[in-house]
């Protein structure tokens, strides 16, 4: 896995405005920053996520969910959960916030070169998925086939609607997308996520799956590209936990021998797997 | 034998579910085989009624289905082409706990019960293979549903 890219001082924000908001879903929004002064180009990689500050009310870490080849600006898009989430979603036009980063492991797209790759994602798990995504399809002839497979909790849930439609509109790309269940207008797949590992095309013994979402969602999946034949080192899944420094200096964020910020938050599952089980980590 | 019925055979013999079927086992269960279509709209399965029968879905889209007073018809599941859609022909006392409906024009062929379990009955190495396969598409089907009901995306993390 690529090491993560240096940052000048970790512990202190560089300070950002907002150049665009949009709401995507009901509590979701997605926020371009750009530099508040002329900066150098910000450099990150598919699956890494900065610190991001809202200014009186407190940081979070935020996975970076635009293109990675943009050095100019930096995405985020953010569930409404709390105060630090619920002050970025409110931020307009012009806002300032503070950002540090990038940090963490991110997702091992050079490592996959060559393998078919199974993307799949839960719920605003797709946010953080999407560079991986824009990095894979600008180096399309590098990889085998590639599944795109997203579930949600409803229609009314699902995120980057228009950009879907247009995934799956290419003929070098399978996009599959399922909700857990409707009432009616939707015309889709209905079932769980897990569901659609068993229909979609790759090949178990030379395949990467890159996995974000709600734990629980994530060790199914796991289990069910296992069922596939898949072996858990070429799983991949990004981990959450609360985090403060964000460079493996405070503990906040330790899962069982791991620091989620330093050795994460993207792990292969082969060695988050028993932590993930263990009761009381 | 018929046409048909080599067709159906080969059917059987193709899909995954029925991969790990010795030949002659395969044979007695397209033996209980037909060709079925349903046009959109139509049930294959009523909540509560008796069901003789499991589909391979051949072509086109079933959604099983909750009836709630309050919310209408709610799907919980759609199946499409390669499919097999349901397993309570085989449970006691072989009544369906919902709904399936053909979304579109479907396709299907439709496995008899009750001339399954009599040669299951017959052939007790038969009937252990067809169980053994069965309770696997049950346990999977159980995986799935208590997936939805924790509702995992509305998942508070509580670390
Ligand atoms: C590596 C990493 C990447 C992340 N990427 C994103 C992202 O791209 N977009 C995004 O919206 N969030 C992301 N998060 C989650 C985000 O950091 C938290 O939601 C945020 O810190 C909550 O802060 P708050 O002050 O708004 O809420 P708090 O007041 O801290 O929490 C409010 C409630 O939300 C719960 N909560 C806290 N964190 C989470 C969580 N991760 N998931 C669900 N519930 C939570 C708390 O248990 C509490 O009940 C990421 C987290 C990590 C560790
Ligand atoms: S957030 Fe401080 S060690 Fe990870």
């Amino acid at each position: 896995m690529p090491e993560a890219a240096a940052v000048a001082d970790p512990m202190v924000p560089v300070p950002y405005r907002v150049l665009r908001q949009r709401r995507e879903i009901d509590g979701v929004h997605t926020l371009d920053f750009e530099p508040a002064e002329g900066r150098t180009p910000f450099r990150a990689l598919p699956g890494q996520f900065n610190m991001v500050y809202a200014y009186g009310i407190g940081e979070a870490a935020i996975s970076l969910s635009g293109d990675c080849d943009d050095t100019k600006t930096i995405r985020h898009t953010i569930r409404k959960v709390g105060a630090v989430t619920a002050g970025l979603c409110s931020l307009g036009k012009g806002d300032s916030v503070g950002i540090r980063g990038p940090f963490g492991r991110p997702w091992p797209l050079d490592e996959a070169r060559g393998a078919d790759i199974v993307v799949v994602a839960g719920g605003i798990g797709l946010a953080p998925l999407r560079p991986a995504i824009y990095g894979l399809l600008a180096k399309r002839e590098r990889y085998g086939r590639i599944a795109v497979l997203y579930g949600s909790r409803s229609p009314e849930e699902l995120l980057f609607l228009d950009e879907l439609k247009r995934w799956r509109g290419r003929f070098d790309l399978e996009v599959e997308a399922t909700v857990d269940h409707t009432t009616g207008g939707w015309f889709g797949q209905v079932g769980v996520v897990t569901a659609l590992i068993d229909r979609a095309g790759f090949d178990p013994d030379n395949a990467v799956a890159l996995i974000c979402g709600p734990e629980i969602m994530m060790r199914f999946c796991a289990r069910e590209l296992e069922h596939r034949g898949m072996s858990p080192a070429d799983i991949y899944v990004s981990m959450e936990r609360n985090m403060a420094c964000g460079v493996g200096h405070c503990g906040h964020c330790q899962f069982g021998p791991e620091f989620v910020c330093k050795d994460g938050p993207v792990f292969a599952y082969d060695r988050v797997e028993p932590i993930m089980t263990l009761r009381e980590v | 034998m018929s046409s048909a019925f080599k067709d159906m055979a080969a059917i059987v013999s193709e899909h995954p579910m029925f991969a790990g079927f010795a030949a002659e086992h395969r044979e007695l269960i397209a033996g209980c085989a037909s060709n079925v279509r349903f046009d959109a709209g139509a049930l294959l399965f009523r909540e509560g009624e008796p069901v003789s029968r499991f589909y391979l879905i051949r072509y086109g889209k079933v959604a099983v289905e909750l009836a709630s007073p309050s919310r209408g018809h709610i799907t919980i599941q759609t199946h499409q082409e390669g499919d097999i859609v349901g397993w309570s022909w085989i449970v006691p006392p072989f009544h369906s706990y919902h709904d399936a409906r053909a979304l579109t024009l479907t396709r299907a062929l439709a496995f008899d019960g009750a001339c399954l379990r009599d040669k299951a009955a017959a052939d007790p190495e038969f009937g252990f293979v067809l169980l053994k396969h069965f309770s696997q598409l049950i346990a999977q089907s159980l995986e799935r549903v208590q997936l939805q009901l924790v509702d995992v995306y509305g998942e508070v993390q509580s670390a």
